[in-house]
């Protein structure tokens, strides 16, 4: 009788999601790309609102409105530093409420075959998803422990519990009038995503978060086959496969394969080689090092998890407008896995007025290194450590680094001696090119940007 | 109750997606990474399915209840929080100031 709407606006949906993937490709079009998704997302809501089938609109609304209440606050209060929390929360929610569709969908019809197919799917990755992002945000707000915890016979525990998973889920396929085995599925499902992420160091959580991304995804796409519903496919498939890839670039970024990143238990096992014994570093105190990066011709600024941890961004930023003004040639050499999530430094030197055409990706700047005057290294440990390429015994052995030991000058602005967060010791301290300046990022920064003010006239 | 049909939206838009994610600067990684978390919300459309049914059991009711709001969660921050992300952008410090 009535002209169903709701499937032309799921296809527009679908096409603006597209778009928004599209339009994100470059920083001039990338906010149009994100208002084309919120645009889709509401044509999505408004069909569905649409929808002759949905009647009840109590719950619908309450819970429209206290999700809004949670999510603004979440978006708009958070500092850019947590960025990676925020998106592992986030991250949780999408899964829990994809693993709730898919219980709530099991018991009000018991389905079978193909659909509890797809149903099993979707909640064994919405609840490890679930469980696996709290874990995550719970190591990166460092609630929890950020050095992997591992015992003996982890992996094949793990692996034992999703295996019991999986075959329960095949039962349930075959048998869905057996409620009694979904809730030990369920919690079988949970208890993976913590165990998952245990064993799983800070440093490689840009790997993990992406990979929890493409499991989100996946779960909404596996709903969209219990749903019967292509929009949910289509939204699905493009997030899950944005996050597997980004999580292979990652992986390749260090090196390493996925295996390694999440059963390696990476970054454990040097802890107790480190401080050992004491070699002698060479340091400088702040007006020692404003004098030689202000006779530089050119300086290359590596910044690195402990900038984001001191908030020294803007300051950081003022050191190199002080430099630029003196006519000094500045850049940022940002590596692919600075930071706890893809791309986490340039967000926040963004946020710090840098433009974005002074950050330079590791490959496009490597060649530059030996031309450089100073490598000013700040907060980074790992992603420039020598023994990635000299050392082959060395965990992150052919993990591709930025070439900071090859400038002329090398300056290291860090706490103290302890080792970087795989736990490695760093060659590049103890070269004799190198100047150790101890103190907090933030707090050093502005100590340069105060000399070399003072010094300009 | 084509499933056929659902595999190959699925292949293509898979492809799709990663055509489109490889095109991406590694500058916009992080508000890439948002705005995919923010599209993943599509299951809100799920949830209020679940939630506007007409004779929904209380189980049904609750959890649909609990997932509108978890994926309303995901969607609004996921949003603004990649907007917000990408107003600092900037290609040059901007000339008035």
């Amino acid at each position: 009788m009535s002209f169903d709407v709701y499937p032309a606006l799921y296809l527009f949906a679908a096409a603006c999601f597209i778009l928004a993937l599209k339009w994100m490709s470059a920083p001039a079009t990338s906010r149009r790309g994100v208002i084309t998704g919120e645009f889709g997302m509401l044509l999505a809501v408004v069909a569905t609102l649409l929808r002759h089938e949905v009647v009840n609109y109590e719950w619908i609304a309450a819970g429209l409105i206290l999700g809004s209440a949670i999510g603004v606050p979440l978006a708009m209060l958070m500092p850019m530093t947590h960025v990676p929390q925020r998106t592992a929360i986030s991250q949780a929610c999408g899964a829990l409420a994809s693993a709730l569709i898919g219980t709530a969908e099991y018991f009000r019809q018991l389905p079978h075959g193909f659909t509890m197919g797809a149903l099993v799917l979707e909640t064994l990755l919405g609840f490890l998803t679930f469980t696996a992002s709290l874990m995550a945000f719970g190591k990166l707000q460092e609630v929890l422990p950020s050095r992997p915890i591992t015992f003996k016979g982890q992996n094949i525990v793990n692996l034992g519990i999703l295996g019991v998973a999986v075959v329960l889920g095949g039962s349930l396929v075959l048998h869905p009038e057996n409620t009694f085995i979904y809730p030990i599925f369920v919690l079988l499902a949970l208890l993976f995503g913590v165990l998952m992420i245990i064993p799983i160091g800070g440093a490689d959580m840009p790997t993990v978060i992406a990979l929890l991304n493409s499991y989100a995804g996946l779960s909404a796409c596996a709903m969209g086959f219990a749903l019967d519903n292509k929009l949910l496919i289509i939204a699905g498939a493009l997030d899950g496969s944005s996050g597997f890839i980004l999580s292979i670039i990652m992986c390749r970024a260090m090196n390493r394969s996925f295996t390694n990143v999440l059963f390696g238990g990476f970054g454990q096992l040097q802890t107790t080689v480190a401080g050992q014994e004491a070699r002698p570093v060479r340091s400088a105190s702040p007006e020692e090092a404003a004098a030689i990066l202000g006779d530089a011709r050119s300086v290359v600024i590596i910044p690195g998890y402990g900038m984001a941890v001191a908030q020294a961004q803007h300051k950081i930023r003022e050191l190199a407008d002080i430099l630029t003004k003196r006519g000094v040639d500045v850049k940022f050499a940002i590596h692919p896995v600075a930071g706890r999530m893809p791309g986490h430094m340039n967000v926040l030197l963004a946020e710090a007025d840098v433009p974005y055409d002074k950050l330079i990706e590791m490959e496009d700047i490597n060649g530059e290194m030996a031309m450089t005057d100073v490598a000013l290294i700040v907060g980074a440990n790992d992603i420039v450590n020598p023994a990635a390429l000299n050392d082959p015994n060395s965990p992150i052995a052919g993990m591709p680094i930025l070439d900071a030991y090859k400038s002329r000058t090398i300056m290291v602005i860090k706490r103290g001696m302890s080792p970087g967060f795989a736990g490695i010791d760093n060659e590049l301290y103890y070269m004799d090119k190198t100047l150790m300046l101890f103190g907090d990022a933030k707090t050093f920064t502005a100590s340069l940007v105060k000399e070399l003010g003072s010094n300009h006239h | 109750m084509n499933y056929e049909f659902g595999f190959y939206v699925f292949m293509l838009a898979a492809f799709l997606g990663f055509e489109l994610i490889r095109k991406v600067s590694p500058l916009l990684h992080t508000p890439l990474m948002s705005l995919t978390n923010a599209i993943a919300s599509i299951s809100v459309v799920g949830a209020i399915l679940i939630s506007g049914e007409k004779d929904a059991s209380t189980l049904s009711r609750v959890l649909g209840f609990i997932a509108v709001t978890a994926a309303t969660t995901n969607l609004v921050s996921g949003f603004l929080i990649t907007d917000r992300m990408l107003k600092m952008f900037k290609k040059r410090e901007p000339a008035k100031k």
